[in-house]
């Protein structure tokens, strides 16, 4: 049967992952290409890069390491950060990335998402999505009940730095409508908390629109995987320090999956 | 593309192609494919008679490359296909989201070359709406999603996987190492 996926994000600035990475069998925790060799090896399921360069040298010098990448890890590789145009995917699919992901610039223009789905498939477009929940009620907004009383999410575009006041559950329908494949939600309070996935906000996506869900922000222990996986209809979950800082290795977490119950690939 | 990288990571000579000629000259070929079909046939319609008459050149296809061995396909109205393979290709229906995304389980149904090494059962990644169902005995694997799809179908020279071997990590490579043995024994009989 279709196995839930397991995907580390990678971090990448001007060509080196950046965050802590804390491997002893690396000879250098700072090439992606190395470490992605290593979660492979370890049974991710897919490799999303993140390019965090600020200048375009920096994203050229990314783009090279994925060129290296996709040369000897033959699992598929999403490349996103910094995508402004249909050219910029070109780049990325043309150095060997298998799905590109946008993110701040669909949501200032959209028909970024149309024409690069009409250009390139749908199966190559991921619409990144940034939310965070806004206790407020609203009946112009998708409202949903949780523990802390009921919420909106909001769109945050510029890395989760600005507030766009625009709906989080609209935009997803809107994106699916113009030919995103997947939807990789990130939780802005829950990224970074080691706290678990935010499962009403991942829920709500998964029952909203019927595109793959990727759910991110707040993996810490193995029984946040089991949750997201339980109680939403997620495809995947993404996660980064527990695997950087090696609390967890895929194998572990898999392993628990499998024996609660969930699909995975061995 | 992938499918080249992955060849050539195998140690195997690739050259990306739409001139029949070299085809011709090759050892080997592989149909790969993304996008939608009646645009993909248009662009090999050319070369309708080089894969359709291979002889005993191997042909792998994959993905979309599988469906457009087949006679027609349902994706954008009624498309005639290459024809190889008598059958038809429809789009998933029912109760399950599309496409079908993500690594799912191959169920050997036949013994070829291509599972040399690959135990019943493994994962491959897919990433397809659509899937073939043939009107001749070509199944070689099925995958369930819905329904029980033939994920490889094999007829004489020709072989095709609706998954991509190419991204399906250990056990992909070793699906197409065993298509490249397959090529250099045709190539020394």
């Amino acid at each position: 049967m279709l196995t839930k996926r397991i995907i580390p994000c990678l971090d990448v600035r001007d060509g080196r992952v950046v965050k802590g990475v804390h491997f002893e069998n690396l000879r250098d925790a700072g090439d992606p290409v190395e470490l992605s060799r290593l979660y492979n090896e370890q049974g991710a399921d897919e490799l999303v890069f993140l390019d965090i360069s600020a200048s375009p040298r920096g994203h050229e010098t990314t783009l090279e390491t994925v060129t290296r990448t996709a040369q000897e890890v033959f699992i598929p590789l999403t490349v996103g950060g910094g995508i402004r145009s249909t050219e910029d995917m070109r780049k990325v699919l043309k150095a060997g990335a298998d799905k590109v992901g946008v993110n701040t610039a669909a949501v200032k223009d959209p028909e970024l998402i149309t024409e690069g789905a009409r250009r390139f498939g749908t199966q190559c477009i991921v619409s990144a999505i940034d939310a965070k929940r806004v206790y407020e009620e609203r009946d112009d907004r998708y409202m949903v009940d949780t523990p802390r009383g009921r919420c909106w999410f909001e769109v945050y575009i510029y890395g989760g730095r600005t507030p766009t006041g625009l709906d989080a559950v609209e935009w997803a329908r809107e994106v699916e409508r113009r030919g995103a494949g997947e939807i990789l939600l990130t939780s802005m309070d829950a990224d970074g908390t080691k706290d678990g996935f935010d499962i009403e906000m991942t829920r709500a996506f998964c029952t909203e629109t019927s595109l793959p869900v990727i759910a991110s922000g707040g993996a810490g222990k193995k029984e946040h995987f089991l949750e997201v996986f339980r109680e939403t209809g997620c495809d995947a979950a993404l996660a980064a320090s527990v695997f950087h800082y090696r609390e967890y290795t895929l194998q572990e977490i898999k392993s628990y999956l499998r024996e609660s119950g969930v699909a995975v690939r061995d | 593309m992938s499918i080249s990288k992955a060849l050539e990571h195998l140690g195997a000579e690739v050259a990306v192609t739409a001139d029949g000629d070299v085809i011709k000259g090759s050892d080997g070929a592989v149909l790969p494919g993304v996008g939608a079909f009646y645009d993909a046939m248009r662009q090999i319609e050319h070369l309708r008679d080089i894969i359709g008459g291979l002889e005993d050149r191997p042909l792998l296809g994959i993905c979309l490359g599988l469906q457009l061995l087949f006679t027609e396909s349902e994706e954008g109205g009624r498309n005639p296909g290459l024809d190889v393979i008598r059958g038809r290709v429809v789009r998933f229906g029912g109760d399950v989201k599309v496409p079908h995304m993500g690594w799912n389980s191959v169920h050997i149904r036949r013994d070829t070359p291509l599972f040399k090494g690959i135990r019943d059962g493994s994962y491959f990644y897919f990433v397809h709406s659509y899937y073939a169902i043939p009107e001749e005995d070509v199944t070689a694997a099925t995958t369930p999603y819905g329904v029980e799809f033939p994920s490889v179908v094999v007829k004489d020279n020709v072989f095709a996987t609706q998954f991509h071997p190419e991204k399906s990590g250990a056990a992909g490579l070793q699906l197409l190492r065993n298509y490249l043995d397959v090529v250099v024994n045709s190539k020394s009989i």
